[in-house]
């Protein structure tokens, strides 16, 4: 059971401004342990963030993205107490979905 | 609101606006108030984090480095610890089924806010000086039934292995963002902590003839690329002291003071420093003293 | 005047055993200190023991170091420099290179078994390449070039290396011979990086 998404959305200069930051440890699948066995990727494929049912970013990850990953983006058309939500699936299909209102 | 409608209905005309417009008056003064008391935190943490930076003068290598912190210093990670951290505190645990709430940080029980800064002190019930992760430890143990071998136990985490200290210390200490330092020097074991801890940080020794005042005695040095704050003077142990705990971004977890002085040790080629011991308290307290009337910017975030 | 001197005396009566108790108490700093550490990997707790030099050097950490202990201690560590037989003092300064920047060993999370590095790099700039150098100790750049190659110079860092508190009581930099951490050849290596024409520290 992953860790919630820390998100904020906030009007901002005629925008909303997204700021996203996800737990997830982004393992790149090149690194080894301290035994020399090489640790398995595991990190973020997909990311989407909705509003009002539409798709306003999609995503795609690779193990460039680091550990933590934070993410920040802006869209219009967003009004103050709508939901929007932010949903991320990674490579061994697990996937967790988040959800804040525009303040 | 009930007893001024009726106080405005029997009134005049004339008083009913005038009592209106006063209670305009003082809602816009109340949440005025609030506000200012949120924002004075948010100016104090930022103009902490203006004074942290290196005056403008030095090094222009560390003037690139700091461009890379302001870059960083948006989505620090450390949230997420806070958020556990929370979580934690609040949650029915060990065999005695109970939750951190009534824990007395030092400014008694449940008091969250504004605690970091006035650590480490002297508490009654344990008869001795305690930082925060002692203190911790001693209300895991005194509230929850931990054993202090349970308690102490992982304090570093990783990857694999989460470390409940350190969610715990990130979310007390965010509780303290924006607060003065302000470590007393009243209580007789207080002032012993400090000139233990004093005496900790110039004693040379290991392989390599180390001490803290090694790299931490001198003005405007670095090691590699890294500058080192000379600790035994008030502004450049101001910032270093009120930039932890931070979020290692090369550590990839939240890294506490305990933390940072063992990790020092391993690199001054000591043996371990033993958690929430005494002299790791004492030393706490002789740079955290130093540190005094430093605003407190963490959980802050560095490489 | 008169009237003040009872509150003097009561004041001064409170204060004395306050700080008489602090510089008491501060002796047993040892004490807690070896009680606050535990030994781990081969970091053993003699690690916290001290010799003459660090034990003065400690004492006038904070203070002014009377010159006759300064001159004891140089006297002491330079006797205790065993220069090489042969009068050689240079080696290999490519290997001199990968050892001054290697940081590895003595930490408790290192290997025993392999070898340790100067960690040159750390505290002193040496080839102009190598960007991310520190300043804790004195730039290396041009360090033969600027004294002419000189043997005499060769033998003496061979000896700065080897014990620096030879040369400099207290010196913050570590005694790479006397406390085995580096061994003769891989400081005769650090030299040839010093002192060799062809190294890029004299470029």
């Amino acid at each position: 059971m992953s860790d919630p998404m820390r998100i904020r959305a906030q009007i901002m200069g005629g925008a909303v401004d997204v700021r996203v930051l996800m737990a997830h440890e982004m393992e790149t699948g090149q690194r080894k342990d301290a035994a020399g066995k090489t640790v398995p990727a595991w990190f973020i494929q997909n990311v989407s963030a909705t509003h009002n049912g539409k798709i306003i970013l999609s995503a795609q990850w690779g193990p460039a993205v680091s550990k933590n990953p934070f993410l920040s983006f802006r869209f219009t058309g967003g009004k103050v107490g709508e939901k929007v939500i932010v949903t991320w699936v990674d490579n061994k299909g697990d996937k967790r979905t988040d959800e804040v209102a525009i303040a | 609101m009930k007893p001024a409608n009726v106080a405005a209905a029997s009134l005049n005309r004339q008083a009913q606006l005038i009592a209106s417009v006063m209670f305009l008056i003082i809602g816009f003064a109340l949440s005025t108030a609030s506000h200012a008391q949120t924002t004075k935190v948010a100016a104090a943490v930022a103009k902490a984090k203006q004074d942290a930076a290196p005056p403008k003068s030095i090094d222009p290598t560390l003037r690139e480095i700091e461009k890379y912190r302001e870059a960083l210093a948006d989505g620090n990670p450390a949230d997420l610890w806070e958020a556990r951290g929370e979580d934690l505190w609040k949650q029915k645990r060990g065999p005695n089924k109970v939750s951190l709430e009534q824990c007395d940080l030092g400014l008694g029980e449940g008091v969250v806010k504004g605690v970091y800064a006035s650590l480490p002190k002297y508490f009654a019930d344990t008869d001795k000086v305690e930082d925060l992760e002692t203190r911790l430890v001693t209300c895991m143990v005194l509230l929850q039934g931990f054993t202090y071998e349970q308690a102490k136990k992982a304090p570093f985490g990783s990857a694999d292995n989460r470390s409940t200290m350190e969610a715990l210390v990130a979310y007390v200490t965010a509780n303290s963002r924006g607060t003065k330092m302000r470590v007393a020097l009243n209580h007789p074991k207080e002032k012993e902590a400090f000139e233990i801890g004093k005496k900790m940080f110039f004693h040379r020794g290991g392989s390599h003839d180390f001490s803290c005042a090694t790299c931490h005695a001198q003005d405007n040095i670095r090691i590699r690329l890294q500058e080192l704050p000379n600790l035994t003077k008030q502004a450049p142990a101001q910032r270093a002291y009120t930039s932890w705990p931070a979020y290692r971004v090369s550590q990839g977890e939240l890294r506490t003071f305990q933390w940072r002085l063992f990790d020092c040790f391993r690199q001054q080629r000591f043996p371990e420093l033993d958690f929430t011991s005494q002299g790791s308290v004492a030393l706490t307290m002789y740079l955290a003293r130093n540190a005094n009337d430093g605003v407190l910017t963490a959980p802050s975030i560095k490489r | 005047m008169k009237t003040y001197l009872p509150s003097i005396l009561l004041v001064t009566l409170i204060a004395a055993p306050t700080l008489v108790f602090a510089q008491v108490k501060a002796d047993n700093a040892t004490t807690v200190m070896t009680k606050s550490f535990k030994e781990r990997g081969q970091a053993k707790l003699d690690r916290l023991n001290q010799d003459k030099a660090m034990a003065a050097c400690t004492e006038y950490a904070t203070k002014p170091m009377p010159s006759k202990v300064a001159a004891a201690i140089t006297a002491e560590n330079l006797a205790a420099i065993p220069f090489p037989k042969d009068g050689n003092y240079l080696g290999d300064w490519k290997a001199g290179e990968r050892i001054a920047q290697s940081g590895v060993g003595k930490q408790f999370s290192d290997n025993p078994a392999n070898p340790s590095g100067g960690n040159c790099y750390a505290c002193h700039q040496l080839s102009p390449q190598e960007l991310s150098y520190g300043t804790i100790g004195a730039s290396l750049y041009q360090f033969g070039k600027n004294r002419a190659y000189s043997p005499e110079i060769a033998k003496y860092a061979y000896g700065k290396i080897y014990n620096s508190q030879a040369y400099l009581a207290c010196s913050n930099m570590p005694r790479f011979g006397h406390n085995q951490i580096l061994t003769e050849a891989q400081i005769k290596d650090l030299v040839a990086l010093l002192m060799n024409p062809e190294s890029p520290v004299n470029k």
